[in-house]
């Protein structure tokens, strides 16, 4: 009875830490429809920038208390100012993008703020000092249990904070204009509001708030490199879970997976990773806008812009550009040396990724966050075939769509009733649910370990055949997908993406397309997580990792969501810029976070689009 | 109608036009609103009439025109800048917001008074529509259509316009609400207010119109005094018929 009563503490403790970092982010969300994935960086810089003048406050010795509890509030506010910068720099001027573009854009930046903490303050984990008046345990009345001091502060620190919000956002100028922005931020500004100044303010807030959580994690744990996606994925289930822009559900959502984590540990040690993605999926399927949140109200932001250009087959100069290009790639190999082969190789395998994820984002116009999950789905499906009952490969590469689409179909049949940011966070939810599973049951993935001697069967060991056999089913997976982009069935997809309604009035069953589209984009990806696989002859759960969903993300994005052939240049100039900065820079995360930035920025409707809008005025130029 | 030469009217709109994409909407409107005036913009579902106002305020960006208030440039401007410079706009959804009280949603648009304008005051917009003196603590959103109306009003009031642009004010209101708007535009206009109303119907308009504009795909049809377009059925027929 005792431990179940500490471990309810405990989960308090950690429910209020989480609701700290959560409703920074929930208040961001609500008014600039932003999703910022740069949240989790400024919680680890709030705990960097703290342990700094914490430490350099205190000289020597241990911090007094003004050293300890002024240098936490002198880190809240260093992280707000951080908060605005990016606000100002960068977000100020994507207000009006996609909704995905500023999300990309906050990657960049997790980019840049993780090279720029390592080149601070080094690689090692930093020890930070105990809370002055808050050391040791204190005894609880009644329950006659000892427990500590700190984390009984911070369970009382969560209400206070839940409480002046709400005071900020009931009783004061600044938060009433918040909260009417969070509804309708264009009639805000209809009614004189700067909104500008509203959303710097807010982002002020929010980092602050970050920063703040950052700050106090110091009595409790070691900072590091690692808290910034570990944060952020967590304060994203909250968010979502407890309702996008809703402060008293991302309270609630804290309270219940702060508990979850410290039951779950006791209950299912195992599955503690799992249990909570679990629990987000099934309160976003019960209520598809979280526990307290509402849906959108007011006009859709749609029609704020142009229609979506039509998609047409390339014009005939660049459908030959691309097959000289395709003809290239397989007259090249048999004159390339092993290196180049296998990173020819891994780029027909990015080719294919991409354009699998652009089938969603592009003609279906769902955003996934989790693409990397039937990647590495179809990656360990070979894997653990090869592995566990010494298959070939050709069972492994049948197995591996097979298995990546049935995830495809289980996962989409959620992801695709939703719709936005919401379904786009029930694809990372089940990404990490995935990479829970590869990651935490090491009987069967081996754990972060991976699986290792995942090679081809002996008649495609030679890198020159083997090569040949991922261009050749990788342009053929390409060319289906293309295909299907052109046919009946892409049209319905785009119809659906254009105007739901309208489309489903002419007789198109919205949910069975888009589940269909979710299925064949899983499975295409998983034929290329299983080519990956026997290319580099192991799997691990970084396979399935956030990082390598953005991958994705990013190759999209680069060559341009509206154009068919854009993931195919842009999973060419990413993965081949992203060899190269590895290979010539230590600081590969800061060059590739800036040029994201830039992307996002400057090139807007991708590579691709560019080129093809530079052609088209080419031509328009050339007929009076 | 216009007044001595070195006056400009409250508001002169000149070739005003809008485009969505390829799609051109205005094909480039002129037309004034004097001060203490009430014009009337009809025209069927389509015409223009919602994009006129909200090209006037900045919401969808003008292609091409100018739109003076007192003779100085707004076009191109942010909306809050127009805003501040002294239009008011109420959308035709009302756009309130839902979860707010109504007190809350007045301070959204509570703005000073320029100098020598007597400002509006919770009191003075509680006294305009009692209605919603009493449900002065309610969340918007739980209130009736006609009292959202008298609520979008109310807030866009609370920036002190000089010219208000009310978007089908009357739409899917009863005869008795829509005849306590009228009222209360009668007393905006009688405090020397210019007023831009958009209307489908003519029954708030016959009540409250000095002039109209009868606007047909994009361009004005026909202008001048509303008596004339209520004294002649053929014209009515032409451009308002369904």
């Amino acid at each position: 009875m005792d431990a179940l009563i500490l471990q309810a503490l405990n989960g308090l403790a950690s429910a209020s830490s989480l609701f700290l970092v959560a409703s920074g982010l929930t208040v961001i969300f609500g008014v600039s429809r932003i999703v910022n994935f740069a949240h989790g960086s400024l919680y680890m810089l709030g705990a960097y920038i703290g342990w700094t003048l914490v430490t350099r406050l205190a000289g020597d010795g241990a911090p007094g208390p003004l050293g300890f509890w002024g240098g936490v509030l002198l880190a809240a506010l260093a992280v707000g100012l951080v908060g605005v910068v990016i606000e100002v720099l960068l977000l100020r001027r994507l207000y009006r993008a996609p909704e995905l573009f500023p999300l990309l854009a906050t990657f960049g930046v997790v980019l840049i703020v993780q090279d720029l903490a390592l080149w601070i303050w080094g690689p090692q984990d930093l020890l930070g000092p105990r809370a002055p008046g808050l050391r040791g345990a204190a005894e609880l009345p009644l329950l006659g249990l000892r427990f500590p001091r700190y984390e009984l502060f911070l369970i009382a620190l969560g209400p206070v904070v839940l409480g002046l919000l709400w005071l900020l956002f009931h009783r004061t100028r600044f938060g009433v204009l918040v909260r009417a922005a969070t509804e309708d931020r264009e009639m805000v500004g209809a009614l004189g509001v700067d909104q500008r100044a509203l959303f710097t303010g807010v982002f002020f807030l929010g980092a602050a708030l970050a920063g703040l959580a950052g700050a106090l994690q110091l009595p409790r744990e070691s900072v590091n490199l690692h808290m910034d996606l570990a944060v952020i994925v967590e304060a994203f289930v909250v968010v979502v879970v407890g309702g996008l822009g809703s402060l008293g559900g991302a309270f609630l959502a804290a309270l219940l997976i702060g508990e979850l984590h410290a039951f779950g540990i006791l209950i299912f040690p195992r599955i503690t990773l799992v249990l909570v993605f679990l629990v987000m999926a099934v309160v976003l399927v019960l209520r598809p806008h979280g526990l307290l949140g509402a849906a959108p109200a007011g006009a859709a932001p749609a029609a704020a812009g142009a229609a979506e250009p039509v998609v047409r087959p390339a014009p005939a100069p660049v459908r030959r550009l691309g097959l000289a290009a395709l003809a290239l790639a397989f007259a090249l190999p048999p004159f390339l040396g092993d290196y180049a082969l296998s990173v020819l190789a891994d780029l027909a395998v990015f080719v294919l990724f991409a354009t699998s994820l652009h089938l969603l984002m592009g003609p279906g116009g769902m955003a996934s966050f989790g693409h990397a999950a039937y990647f590495g789905i179809g990656a360990y499906a070979a894997a653990l075939l090869a592995h566990h009952l010494a298959a070939p490969m050709a069972a492994g590469i049948a197995l591996a769509p097979i298995a990546a689409g049935l995830a495809g179909l289980g996962f989409g049949w959620f992801c695709v009733r939703l719709s936005g940011v919401y379904s786009a966070m029930l694809t990372l939810a089940f990404a990490q649910i995935a990479w829970s599973v590869a990651f935490q049951w090491v009987e069967v993935t081996g754990g972060d370990n991976g699986i290792l001697g995942v090679w081809p069967d002996p008649w495609a060991r030679d890198r020159l055949v083997f090569t040949y056999l991922v261009l050749a089913l990788c342009a053929g997976a390409g060319f289906l997908l293309l295909r299907a982009v052109h046919a009946p069935f892409g049209y319905a997809l785009r119809a659906l993406r254009d105007s739901g309604p309208r489309a489903a009035a002419i007789g198109i069953p919205a949910v069975p397309v888009r589940w269909l589209a979710f299925a064949l984009a899983a499975a295409m990806a998983g034929i290329a997580g299983a080519l990956f696989a026997y290319g580099k002859g192991s799997v691990f759960p970084t396979l399935l990792a956030i990082p390598r969903s953005v991958d994705a993300l990013l190759m999209v994005l680069l060559g341009g969501v509206q154009t068919v052939t854009g993931p195919i240049w842009g999973a060419l100039a990413y993965a081949g810029l992203s060899e190269q900065l590895v290979r010539a820079t230590g600081h590969w995360r800061l060059v590739l976070g800036l040029a994201i930035v830039a992307l996002v920025l400057f090139f807007p409707e991708g590579l691709a689009g560019a080129a093809r809008r530079r052609w088209e005025a080419r031509m328009a130029a050339a007929r009076p | 109608m216009t007044g001595p030469a070195a006056a400009p009217p409250l508001l002169a709109v000149e070739g005003l036009e809008a485009r969505y994409g390829r799609a051109r909407i205005l094909a480039g409107l002129t037309f004034h609103v004097a001060r203490g005036e009430v014009v009337v913009l009809l025209g069927r579902n389509g015409a223009g009439k919602s994009t006129t106002l909200k090209a006037i305020m900045g919401l969808v960006p003008p292609a091409a025109g100018r739109v003076r208030l007192e003779g100085r440039d707004l076009a191109g401007q942010p909306p809050f800048r127009i805003a501040r410079a002294g239009l008011g706009y109420v959308p035709e959804e009302r756009r309130i917001f839902a979860g707010l009280t109504v007190r809350e949603n007045l301070a959204v648009g509570m703005r000073p008074a320029p100098a020598g304008q007597r400002g509006w005051t919770e009191e003075r917009l509680f006294a305009l529509f009692p209605a919603l003196a009493a449900l002065r603590d309610r969340p918007a959103g739980r209130m009736s259509g006609g009292e959202q109306q008298m609520l979008a009003i109310a807030r866009t009031l609370a920036g002190n316009p000089r010219l208000l642009l009310l978007d089908e004010p009357s739409e899917g209101l009863a005869p008795v609400v829509v005849e306590r708007l009228a009222e209360a535009v009668r007393a905006l206009r009688a405090e020397g207010l210019g007023i831009l109303v958009s209307e489908q119907n003519l029954r708030l308009a016959a009540a409250v119109g000095d002039r109209a504009l009868i606007l047909e795909t994009g361009a004005i049809r026909w202008a001048g005094p509303l008596a004339t377009l209520l004294a002649e059925e053929a014209l009515r027929a032409r451009y308002l018929a369904v």
